[in-house]
């Protein structure tokens, strides 16, 4: 009972191991653990962030609602506001500039070597996450919520089937990434 | 077994790989792939290693809970997996300052750490106020189509777009 029990527990556990080891492995081979990739992505002179980021959505989409319409999956949107999303989404994204890595390329750059990841970027992100658990009774009821639409989807926005609305997402991220490559980006 | 030990994949390869990986991770676990609040759950763990056991009560620890879980794994997981594949391909080295970051500021290693704690705290803060950051919402939930994630997707590009142009055009 209590071995099985303790297995219940543990087993999640390794299963996000596994995954995050080839996560950070994939990362890795795709240059995305590196400051001057990032930092080139929003320079926009080098669109290897986006190229990987457009991919891994246009495939992992058609999967999950693949999988979501055989009743195998469910989905899991977070709930938002224009408050959260806009206001956080910019502050994450001066961060983003300013450190060079993401909390999971960060991981990742620590893994391969990055020592102003470990010391700078850590230390920091620990900090800033430490603030707004402190900051976060004042804000919750206030800015948080403003102008607050739950975990909305994009097909249940707009009252229609999911493939209305994942057939040409996926062919517009096909076409972004084409135009890409036509570029020469 | 060649391509193991390739220092680069095409951006392609890595992103259906990361695509198919969240297949199984929703299969499987029954979590998207998501990084940012295991550093919240790390920070609160800290903090409870100073001030005991009432740090799980402030709201946000009661929120999301002080506990090694999945994710907070799934980050372990992949310092290891970008370990593996920069030996294997001898892409690893120890750096302080990243070569595009030196061209433009120099080689000083306690600049780039301080501008990178810096950084680190407006990941860590903004990451928490909207709720996720590039994996949570930039890959996991704009797959799902969720409205909150498109919305923090595009704030993340447009704030970093912009302060990356004013750091190295207008200051470097």
């Amino acid at each position: 009972m209590q071995t099985s029990v303790r297995k219940k527990e543990i087993s999640p556990l390794l299963w996000g191991l596994a995954f995050g080891i080839v996560f950070g492995f994939l990362l890795q081979k795709g240059g995305a653990t590196s400051y001057d990739v990032i930092i080139g992505q929003l320079l926009l002179t080098d669109f290897t962030v986006l190229k990987i980021m457009l991919s891994a959505v246009l495939v992992g989409m058609m999967g999950i609602y693949a999988m979501k319409a055989l009743g195998w999956v469910e989905l899991y949107p977070k709930s938002g506001s224009a408050g959260k999303n806009i206001i956080g989404g910019l502050i994450f994204g001066v961060g983003f500039a300013v450190l060079g890595y993401c909390p999971g390329t960060i991981a990742g750059a620590i893994g391969n070597g990055a020592l102003d990841a470990v010391v700078g970027g850590l230390a920091g992100i620990l900090i800033g996450s430490g603030l707004f658990a402190a900051l976060y009774p004042r804000l919750r009821q206030g800015i948080l919520k403003k102008g607050d639409f739950g975990d909305l989807t994009f097909p249940r926005l707009f009252k229609v089937n999911d493939w209305v609305i994942v057939i040409p997402a996926a062919t517009l991220i096909f076409i972004m990434l084409y135009w890409l490559e036509r570029a020469g980006l | 077994m060649e391509f193991l030990t390739e220092v680069r994949w095409s951006p392609y390869a890595v992103g259906v790989g990361i695509g198919i990986l969240s297949w199984f991770t929703f299969l499987i676990s029954r979590k998207p792939l998501a990084c940012s609040t295991s550093f919240a759950r790390t920070s609160g763990m800290i903090e409870k290693l100073f001030l005991g056991k009432k740090v799980d009560l402030k709201p946000y620890y009661q929120k999301i809970g002080l506990a090694v879980d999945w994710q907070w794994m799934l980050v372990v997981g992949v310092i290891i997996g970008s370990l593996i594949s920069a030996l294997l391909s001898g892409d690893f080295r120890w750096q302080w300052v990243p070569s595009l970051w030196k061209t433009a500021f120099g080689g000083n290693p306690y600049l780039r750490v301080i501008v990178a704690l810096v950084g680190g705290v407006c990941i860590g803060f903004g990451a928490r106020w909207a709720g996720g950051c590039t994996s949570g919402h930039g890959i996991s939930g704009t797959l799902q189509l969720a409205v909150s994630s498109w919305i923090s997707a595009i704030c993340f590009f447009i704030g970093g777009i912009l302060t990356a142009h004013i750091i190295f055009i207008l200051i470097g």
